[in-house]
């Protein structure tokens, strides 16, 4: 247990990080531990270089995993089952299975056009920007591996209870004519799979992930940091305490309607969730703040509005809000097993 | 030689596109470049994971972006 919580400290959370920028503010600067610019300065300076090794690191590994599962070979395995099962597979392997919002669409057509019901597809939707391995282990340098864990498991139930409602509902008859219309020339394997890939080839790929992503996100990181770091120095306890705290019933629902309409990537809130919890937010709070705003974003939503009509949208949405939601007031309610 | 890069806007498929130029200007070889943003081509092209690079037809890749030294050697 002590070596798992040394890795966790110093690994994870990178204590001698923050050490290393304590004595540079406080000793080599002077700064009084009291000040404002201490506090700010020191969090911002080791969350954003903390971040950035984590976010190269988890990249790599999650990349390098993931060049194993490309849609096309989830789509022939998911293929294979049926019902709940196909479900919760579909939400499975949502967590390995990258891809940029813009691929969001090719992904539903081909998974609708081979046959997919529009259940397991939602599902697979849902718990791809949720859940992955990065965000695993970064939730577990905030907190501990037992939120972590539960996080991860939510968030499948999430998946998995959207797409088997969405199922349930007969939406089916939501989804724009073309999509099903078109002809299944999309079934044609692609020459080159990507699950063929040499050992060399998937490290390579991986390293490109990380090259990828870290010009994608770069910004959203920097000002994650920057919030965090005022959260951290500027914004007084009291103040986050009434409004995010455990005392304000509404916290939970707060949170997560001011998260959805952001999008950013899960990098970028570690450092604000971070600061919250740091000022005594509750986790289930912070959980849904996270979810809601790596779970639904803008630009993804607007592109499946062009496949399925405006009920089905909104009906995605509703359940998965409504799933954050409860989530958030669960983590809250037994947060005392956890920490 | 016929080049399509597909993808639907975001900054990797534009990335791509990038790539493309460049290398096919570096060989000095005559091709056509097309863009194909719909999604319906695209899929009917048989990608889902965007970008998607395909030559004379071929399937090249699916789902990255790759540098340009990698492009020459594939179009050589």
């Amino acid at each position: 247990m002590i070596v798992f919580e040394w890795i966790n400290d110093q690994l994870l959370k990178m204590d001698w990080l923050h050490a290393i920028f304590e004595w540079l503010f406080g000793t080599v600067f002077g700064l009084s531990q009291e000040t404002i610019w201490y506090q700010s300065l020191t969090f911002f300076f080791y969350d954003v270089i903390k971040i950035f090794i984590l976010l190269s690191v988890l990249i790599f590994l999650s990349t390098f995993i993931q060049s194993y599962f490309p849609p096309e070979r989830t789509r022939k395995i998911l293929g294979r089952f049926h019902g709940i099962g196909a479900n919760s597979l579909a939400a499975l392997l949502g967590t390995v299975t990258p891809f940029c919002s813009c691929s969001s669409i090719p992904i539903f057509i081909g998974f609708t056009q081979a046959g997919l019901p529009v259940g397991v597809t939602f599902s697979f939707l849902i718990s791809s920007p949720l859940v992955d391995l990065a965000s695993v282990l970064l939730l577990a340098s905030i907190f501990n591996w037992k939120i972590a864990l539960a996080y991860v498991l939510v968030g499948l139930v999430i998946a998995v209870s959207g797409g088997t409602l969405i199922s349930a509902f007969k939406m089916e008859k939501y989804v724009e004519g073309f999509v099903t219309a078109a002809p299944a020339s999309a079934m044609a394997e692609p020459r080159i799979d990507d699950s063929r890939m040499s050992f060399k080839e998937r490290l390579r790929f991986a390293l490109g992930g990380v090259g990828q992503i870290i010009r994608r996100v770069w910004l959203y990181i920097l000002i994650g940091v920057a919030i965090g770091a005022v959260i951290h120095g500027v914004i007084p306890q009291t103040l986050i305490e009434t409004v995010l705290g455990a005392q304000n019933p509404f916290s939970v629902l707060l949170a997560t309607l001011v998260g959805i309409p952001m999008y950013a990537d899960i990098f970028g809130t570690l450092p604000i969730a971070e600061a919250l919890v740091f000022k005594g937010v509750g986790v289930g709070t912070v959980l849904a703040f996270m979810m809601a705003v790596t779970a639904l974003s803008l630009p993804s939503l607007v592109m499946l509005k062009r496949v399925v009509k405006t009920k089905l949208l909104v009906t995605f949405v509703g359940i998965v809000t409504l799933g954050i939601i409860l989530m958030g007031y669960l983590f809250n309610a037994i947060s005392f097993l956890f920490i | 030689m016929e080049i399509k890069v597909l993808g639907s806007g975001c900054p990797n498929c534009k990335r791509l596109l990038a790539n493309v130029e460049a290398a096919v200007k570096e060989l000095g070889i005559k091709a056509d470049i097309r863009y194909v943003t719909d999604f319906m081509d695209i899929v009917n092209a048989g990608i889902m994971h965007t970008p998607g690079l395909i030559v004379d037809d071929q399937i090249v890749s699916t789902g990255r972006v790759i540098n340009v030294e990698d492009i020459k050697r594939l179009l050589k």
